[in-house]
């Protein structure tokens, strides 16, 4: 049985982007916060804190979660994926997030890192989506410059690209 | 916002769990998927002295069919549920339910379990398990298991007749044979709360269980004989509805009249 009282700090360790890394956190601490202030990996946005903007979406054990309803301690010893983990160490973009910069997917960007990470989740169990499924998926995230047009255009044309739609380099 | 600090326990079984509870009582609160808990911790809406999560107790991360219901562990994700190949042949009211639950990001954490603990006046899983008649399972360390009929475990809004020391362990759906289900809802984004939520479910013999979520504190079940349309309006009139800032007590109402008939036409349909 894992126990940590209020006042203290655990050390909470997990594998981010495949690697182990380990920093202290309060119970209370929310991934989210733990993700950027501890562990230094800000690509993952923080936008409303309770579930409802989607800009926090991690994966964790590869399923797509809010950061900001985790607590860092319930990710302890899980595997967390954020935006980081996309592009090549070369920074070439994978098929997603080529998808988006060709389609003009993202105005100010705050929303695309969640975004990303719901349909890398996503395509992963559905490489051949529907526009209604696609739609269904991004209710789930606020983008305030409004594109949605264009995210559900990359998105599109992300499932048809090979990466995508076969087993590929799937992350 | 960030919550206020609070204890952090994660039992490994089931036993560790009731101990918890057993000890701390009412300044605890279960921790299973946190989609609705944390949002309310994060916006300091509730408080907690101790979270006891209990999100990797395997014994709670079952789905069971125990023949005449099926049996859904604590820990067990609306979209797991979702997901299991049996759904659309045992559970159809839940298959057509559990897509208006949240978001796809929300139902790979949040638990069918605890939807049903949290007890929201219009939310889908709540309404579904009145609509079916099913039950709760509810442990506690001094007095063992307890099975309540959703009726008696839903009291009011955000209530039950949880005790302070008790888990829900499991909850029970019935298995539906012959039947046709309906299930529909008005919100004003998908995955927003129902402004309200209808639910219908035809037996073999034509007889209508109709229940409505959003009117009332909690799911509300009727049987509807014959004329929907005229009987649905007698309803409306008696439930009160809610006055918040999504819609008017009289905009529920005429959404219900309008709504309910159609969604019992369409179980009646799938029924036919």
């Amino acid at each position: 049985m894992r126990r940590v009282n209020k006042a203290e700090k655990a050390r909470i360790a997990l594998t981010l982007n495949g690697r182990k890394l380990a920093a202290e956190a309060e119970p209370r601490m929310l991934l989210s916060d733990f993700l950027r202030q501890g562990l230094g990996a800000t690509g993952t946005h923080v936008g409303c804190e309770h579930g409802i903007c989607g800009a926090c979406t991690v994966l964790i054990d590869g399923v797509a979660t809010r950061s900001c309803l985790t607590l860092a301690v319930q990710a302890e010893g899980r595997e967390v994926r954020t935006v980081e983990s996309l592009a090549a160490a070369d920074g070439k973009l994978n098929a997603l997030q080529q998808a988006f910069r060709n389609n003009h997917a993202l105005q100010c960007g705050f929303c695309t890192p969640g975004i990303l990470m719901s349909f890398t989740d996503f395509l992963a169990r559905n490489p051949h989506p529907s526009e209604a499924e696609i739609r269904e998926v991004l209710s789930g995230h606020l983008c305030r410059c409004t594109g949605y047009a264009g995210i559900v255009a990359a998105i599109k044309e992300a499932a048809s690209a090979p990466a995508i739609a076969g087993e590929g380099d799937r992350p | 916002m960030k919550p206020r600090p609070f204890d952090y326990v994660r039992p490994d079984t089931v036993d560790e769990a009731l101990a918890l509870l057993a000890e701390y009582g009412d300044d605890a609160r279960i921790l299973a998927g946190g989609q609705s808990l944390v949002p309310m911790l994060n916006l300091r809406l509730i408080d907690a002295s101790v979270l006891i999560d209990i999100s990797r107790i395997a014994e709670l991360d079952v789905i069971r069919d125990l023949g005449q219901a099926i049996e859904i562990g604590a820990a067990v994700t609306q979209n797991k549920l979702m997901a299991w190949p049996q759904i659309g042949e045992k559970l159809p009211l839940l298959a057509a339910a559990l897509p208006f639950v949240g978001h796809f990001q929300t139902r790979n954490k949040g638990t069918v379990c605890g939807s049903i603990a949290h007890a929201d006046p219009s939310s889908e899983i709540p309404l579904a398990l009145a609509v079916l008649g099913g039950e709760v399972v509810l442990r506690s360390q001094k007095r063992g298991a307890r099975v309540l009929g959703a009726n008696e475990f839903q009291k009011d809004m955000l209530t039950t007749a949880r005790d302070a020391d008790e888990l829900i362990v499991a909850v029970r759906f019935p298995v539906m044979a012959g039947q046709g289900v309906a299930f529909r809802e008005v919100a004003r984004r998908h995955g927003d709360f129902a402004i309200i939520a209808v639910a219908a479910v035809v037996d073999n013999r034509g007889a209508v269980r109709l229940g409505v979520g959003g009117m009332a504190g909690r799911p509300q079940v009727r049987r509807i004989f014959n004329d929907p349309a005229g009987a649905v309006a007698a309803w409306a009139q008696e439930l009160e509805g809610f006055e918040d800032l999504h819609a008017s007590a009289a905009m529920r109402r005429d959404l219900f009249k309008n709504l309910a008939p159609d969604v019992i036409a369409e179980a009646q349909q799938c029924a036919a």
